[in-house]
């Protein structure tokens, strides 16, 4: 028996009392769907969880106009520290159910128990702490004074942290004082809905948070209404692409959390074994499934030999299998889909000549798996260099230079992440000067806080999350109030969109709304909803 | 017995230089009562993609420049600016019919606009940038960086004060811009050209295509070079299509605007054409 062996030692999934069947989560209540259901499963075993509503575009209606009810009727009319109020509530619950919720998004998900438990969880509750704080101190937001809510918030996420991206929505859209539609991802909708149940005993107000769950359709429908004020969503480039267009000529706001292809730069003089372990946790934490992870190993030529043989032996210590057991590394694929896309770039690194290894590890014969895997001798032309595998598949890559590691890291259209390793400090901050990326991690990779902000440069999208830069993407100046809802609007159906790029604030002293025309005293007096709903633009049928 | 005039030849500036257009065409500017002005260049689709190739290539001097520098370089504008204000004038006058009053307010104003965004250079990153408590022992920052090449279609109805609204502002945080001017009043924003030239700004930082918007702004849309779309003077163009092909390269795009306040002055402009960098590091003792 090798050191490496140990006994299992599972998590209790007794502390979950899961529903047969769960269905939408709409005005505080669940009702069925009017698609047909689906069914969610361990990613691990293959098992079947639990049967799932599916929302059709009636469903999506009645869930937009249920968040339209509570924004007009309530949330937009409660205090600012009364919102706060509920979200502490919520904070606090999810700390109390906290492992529950890690057990069942392992169940759900993949994930080892330990991420779950230590990393989802934890920072789901921060997340709702942090912003509830921030409801009742908006004027400090960087948007002038008395900024305004947008309305109601459209948010599809994905699959890789359900409970967190979750958390990362609703957290300030609710703080800013908008209302929620939700859709979690297909494969991972478990933990919303067990959140769902969450905020009925936080006694929130109903039609203020609606979950809906179903497939890309349902999402598409729910970015397409024309009740949605804001949009945010986090997923692949491609689908982002699509909502770009969608609300092009609307007067919707959007945020967009797009793919990555990181690249982790590792000078010869960097503290090695923190590289070492920041390298793994990098790129195999949650199986690789993570928009910043970083995926292209950027090594100083004269210590890569070095450095991936030191890989390959913490490789190969890392322990793969059942997610809910507590010795647990490395966790299950999430979906089938994935795992064969998994698949499929690796076989074309391999047919574009670089080198496959992969960590020697017993795979169960039920579930979706892949071993942590190294691509050496990769080229930056190759695709394993170039697209997002979101998979535990790290590609090493060489430069002598610091010139040359920032043209090989910036050598891509995306632009979320970046790690730089060494212990040369006035070299770290002149190689973070040069990186695009929106996070870059300094002798560590992967952390995360609710008060920083997060999101990507180039075609990793717009708009961050986190911080006092994510609240601002849910409000608007008190300037825009009945001229149509953006910064700069003064005609035109309001059709102007502010990009949540900062602390984006048309400043007090240069506010010129106190000489602009209001469309009218009646429209200047009536809730801003009412007033941007009169603002459509005629083109808007044009854009669809 | 009044002296025979030498008039102005009216060009492109690309790169630091005042090409023709390469399809070698104009088209006629007219004056408020529709006198012959001057022959514009009319820029073509390579036109626009030299401009963006001219843009690219001043991004990390301008970008990288010190806050301090940018500002002063800006202001430098606003001085040179003020000593050709009585050309100006008299070109706005003639173009837009307007009285010397009105046309010494638009210049005026653009002035004083210029001298407000250049202040903001080296205190901008303070207003937006943050230093993030996070729960853990790390140092964290977050900071505004240039988003890059900006396009610009600057508002259509006025010779010099929608031009210096639109562009200035998305020169402050270190981008380059590809500015398309406005179709009606292009000369002023070519005589601007001249000021830049002259001024300390680098070459390709700013670069003006006359000619025709609707023809020019879909090729800087779609181009995968450009980072970001203000269509703040596109309100008359099919902007949606433009918005729509902006997205198949995530390019930032602000929307359409009209009427006196277009591009009114704002910390937002600013920010628009900026993205926010967080940098994480470890603190330790060790």
């Amino acid at each position: 028996m090798s050191f490496l062996e140990y006994a299992p030692a599972p998590e209790s999934r007794a502390i979950l009392s899961l529903r047969d069947r769960y269905g939408l989560f709409i005005d505080g209540e669940f009702v069925d769907g009017r698609g047909t259901p689906f069914q969610t499963i361990s990613p691990a075993t293959e098992e079947h969880i639990a049967t799932i509503a599916n929302a059709n575009e009636a469903d999506v209606a009645d869930a937009v106009a249920a968040a339209r009810r509570a924004y007009d009727r309530t949330w937009s009319r409660m205090s600012g520290r009364d919102r706060g109020k509920y979200l502490f509530r919520i904070a606090r619950l999810v700390q109390e159910r906290s492992r529950e919720l890690a057990v069942a998004e392992s169940l759900d998900n993949g994930k080892p128990i330990k991420e779950s438990r230590d990393v989802d969880v934890p920072l789901v509750a921060a997340w709702f702490f942090y912003y509830a704080g921030w409801a009742d101190k908006l004027d400090h937001a960087g948007l002038g004074g008395d900024p305004r809510s947008l309305g109601v918030a459209a948010q599809v996420i994905p699959w890789n942290f359900p409970l967190l991206m979750l958390a990362w929505k609703i957290a300030p859209a609710l703080a800013a004082g908008n209302t929620v539609v939700l859709k979690p991802a297909e494969t991972t909708p478990l933990t919303a809905l067990i959140f769902a149940e969450i905020l009925q005993q936080a006694e929130l107000p109903p039609g203020v948070v609606n979950i809906i769950t179903g497939a890309g359709d349902t999402g598409a429908a729910l970015v397409a209404h024309d009740g949605v004020d804001k949009v945010a969503f986090t997923g692949s480039t491609a689908v982002g692409r699509a909502i770009a267009k969608q609300i092009a000529g609307t007067d919707k706001r959007v945020t967009l959390e797009l793919g990555g292809k990181a690249a982790n730069i590792v000078f010869d003089d960097a503290p090695m074994d923190q590289a070492i372990e920041g390298i793994v946790n990098g790129i195999f934490f949650n199986q690789g499934h993570v928009c910043c992870a970083g995926s292209r190993l950027l090594v100083q030529e004269n210590i890569h030999d070095e450095v991936v043989e030191r890989l390959k032996l913490r490789l190969a210590t890392l322990r793969l299998g059942d997610p809910l057991d507590k010795n647990t590394d490395i966790g299950a694929i999430n979906s089938k889909e994935q795992l064969e896309r998994i698949h499929e770039l690796s076989e074309i690194g391999v047919a574009e000549g670089a080198d496959r290894w992969s960590a020697p590890c017993e795979i169960p014969e039920n579930g979706f798996w892949y071993a942590p895997t190294i691509f050496t001798n990769v080229q930056t032309s190759s695709r394993i260099a170039r697209d997002e595998i979101f998979g535990p598949v790290l590609s090493v890559l060489t430069f002598r230079t610091p010139a040359e590691a920032i043209a090989k890291a910036n050598n891509t259209p995306y632009g979320l992440s970046a790690g730089i390793w060494t212990d040369k400090g006035s070299r770290i901050l002149a190689v973070a000067d040069q990186l695009r990326a929106g996070v870059v991690w300094a002798n560590t990779f992967n952390r995360f806080d609710p008060a920083s902000p997060f999101g990507g440069y180039k075609e990793s999208g717009y708009g961050r999350e986190g911080g006092r830069h994510g609240l601002a993407a849910y409000l608007a100046p008190a300037a825009t109030v009945g001229r149509g809802g953006a910064q700069f609007s003064t005609g035109r159906g309001g059709a102007q969109r502010r990009l949540e790029t900062g602390a984006a604030a048309a400043p007090a002293d240069l506010d010129t709304a106190s000489e602009r025309p209001t469309r009218s005293t009646e429209t200047a007096a009536k809730p801003a909803r009412r007033t941007r709903r009169t603002a459509k633009p005629a083109k808007k049928g044009a854009a669809k | 017995m009044s002296r025979l005039a030498v008039p102005k030849t009216y060009k492109l500036y690309i790169g630091g230089a005042f090409p023709r257009s390469e399809s070698g065409r104009t088209y006629e500017v007219v004056s408020a009562s529709g006198a012959f002005l001057a022959n514009a260049a009319k820029a073509s689709r390579k036109d626009a993609r030299d401009a963006v190739v001219a843009a690219r290539a001043a991004v990390s001097g301008w970008g990288g420049a010190t806050a301090y520098n940018r500002g002063q370089v800006l202001y430098r504008i606003a001085e040179l600016l003020e000593g050709r204000r009585a050309q100006f004038i008299a070109e706005i006058e003639e173009a837009e019919g307007v009285t010397r009053a009105v046309a010494s307010a638009q210049v005026d104003e653009s002035i004083d606009r210029w001298v407000w965004y250049a202040g903001w250079a080296d205190k901008f990153a303070q207003v937006a940038g943050n230093a993030n408590p996070v729960a853990g022992p790390y140092f964290n920052i977050s900071v505004p960086e240039p988003t890059g090449v900006v396009a610009i279609v600057v508002p259509q109805d006025s010779s010099l004060l929608g031009f210096v609204s639109a562009v200035a502002p998305a020169l402050v945080a270190g981008n380059s811009v590809v500015a398309v001017a406005s179709e009606r009043f292009p000369l002023s924003a070519i005589s601007l050209a001249e000021v830049l030239a002259t001024s300390d700004v680098p070459k390709g930082v700013v670069n003006v295509l006359t000619g025709s918007p609707a023809e020019i702004a879909p090729w800087l849309a779609s181009h995968a070079d450009v980072n970001a779309l203000d269509l703040v003077g596109a309100g008359d163009l099919d902007w949606i299509s433009l918005e729509i092909e902006a997205a198949d390269t995530l390019k930032r795009v602000l929307r359409p605007e009209q009427g006196p306040d277009a591009a009114a002055p704002a910390l937002g402009r600013i920010s628009a054409f900026t993205e926010t960098k967080t940098v994480w590091h470890t603190k330790s003792l060790r």
